[in-house]
């Protein structure tokens, strides 16, 4: 490559730096830490397979991604990411509970004020609110039904208050695909 | 015994020792389970990381393991982040929807509290119309305090 740096990948490897080695785009030589950390935990060879199966337009994404994971194992040995989606998930269940709650207050609410004498007036919450949040909000139920994460719980019994699995993610949140290009 | 080999052993093709470090958690019975890891982590990876953690921990450090292993397979791209950027937008929505819901609850809230005074405004008003009445039939006594 004419005198240009080897990349991370392969100054960690010690070996030469071809003009097709397929780390070179995404594993920079002034970040050495990035290369190391997804060689720790996935090994070179594992991680340069899983590139290969990808078209080059998806790489990039795909690594950011192996990153994150390798560095939330080596921050949690035990859970990894895991104890991070655990601990999300009981976010998203604790606000479910308290949109529910706060809900029913406004049916509660809205229900007196139509018929004060009358406690058995029953109302739509579409003619309540906004079609469009009553739409949201009976989404984002039925979306936590319908995931595929719900096997998560079934035999890891996390503490989703553990330090552990908070600390995973205690940088910015984690990416955004369309941010990825 | 050959029959006794955990799905690693029987994996990598090789005797399964009494101290194998994969047998408590990848047992014969379930050889997609060592597959995934093996196919994300490989073999060596997995024993090193299982390694590193006081063994009542290595059960759930195993099924983690599996676990992103499984979503990396299911996501060659994103893998299980894309399932944590998911649950940060749900989250966000939801908060988004809660802060909005409190909102309304505080405004209807304000209007009830506005219309539980109003009876006595008109409580006023009639006690005013009787003023104006009395005055209007004892023109004598109201001008003293005029």
């Amino acid at each position: 490559m004419g005198g240009s740096s080897p990349c991370a990948s392969c100054k960690l490897l010690r070996r030469r730096c071809t003009k097709e080695c397929i780390f070179a785009p995404y594993f920079p030589s002034d970040d050495p830490r990035k290369f190391a950390i997804v060689h720790k935990v996935f090994g070179a060879s594992n991680v340069s397979k899983m590139l290969q199966e990808l078209p080059i337009d998806q790489r990039g994404d795909a690594v950011s991604s192996l990153v994150y994971e390798a560095t939330a194992r080596v921050r949690d040995p035990v859970y990894g990411c895991v104890g991070a989606i655990s601990y999300l998930q009981n976010q998203v269940t604790q606000l479910q509970m308290q949109l529910a709650v706060a809900q029913a207050e406004i049916l509660s609410i809205h229900q007196m004020q139509q018929d004060p004498s009358n406690n058995n007036t029953t109302l739509l919450p579409s003619q309540l609110l906004d079609q469009d949040y009553s739409e949201k909000f009976l989404l984002l139920s039925s979306a936590e039904n319908n995931n595929n994460y719900d096997f998560l719980p079934q035999y890891l019994s996390f503490a989703s208050s553990s330090s552990s699995s908070s600390n995973v993610f205690q940088d910015s949140e984690p990416l955004k695909r369309e941010s990825f290009c | 015994m050959i029959s006794g080999r955990c799905a690693a052993c029987k994996n990598q093709r090789r005797k399964c020792p009494s101290n194998c470090i994969f047998s408590p958690y990848f047992p014969a019975n379930d050889p997609q389970k060592f597959a995934c890891v093996h196919k994300i982590y490989g073999g060596s990876n997995v024993g090193r990381m299982l390694q590193g953690v006081p063994t009542y921990l290595r059960e759930q450090a195993a099924n983690a393991l599996y676990l992103e292993a499984k979503w990396r397979i299911d996501d060659p791209i994103y893998g299980c982040v894309g399932i944590i950027s998911s649950f940060y937008e749900q989250i966000q929505n939801a908060e988004i929807e809660l802060a909005k819901i409190q909102t309304q609850v505080a405004f209807y809230k304000l209007q009830t509290q506005h219309v539980e005074a109003e009876p006595n405004l008109e409580v006023l008003q009639s006690q005013s119309i009787n003023m104006e009445q009395f005055e209007s039939d004892n023109p004598t006594i109201t001008s003293w305090f005029n």
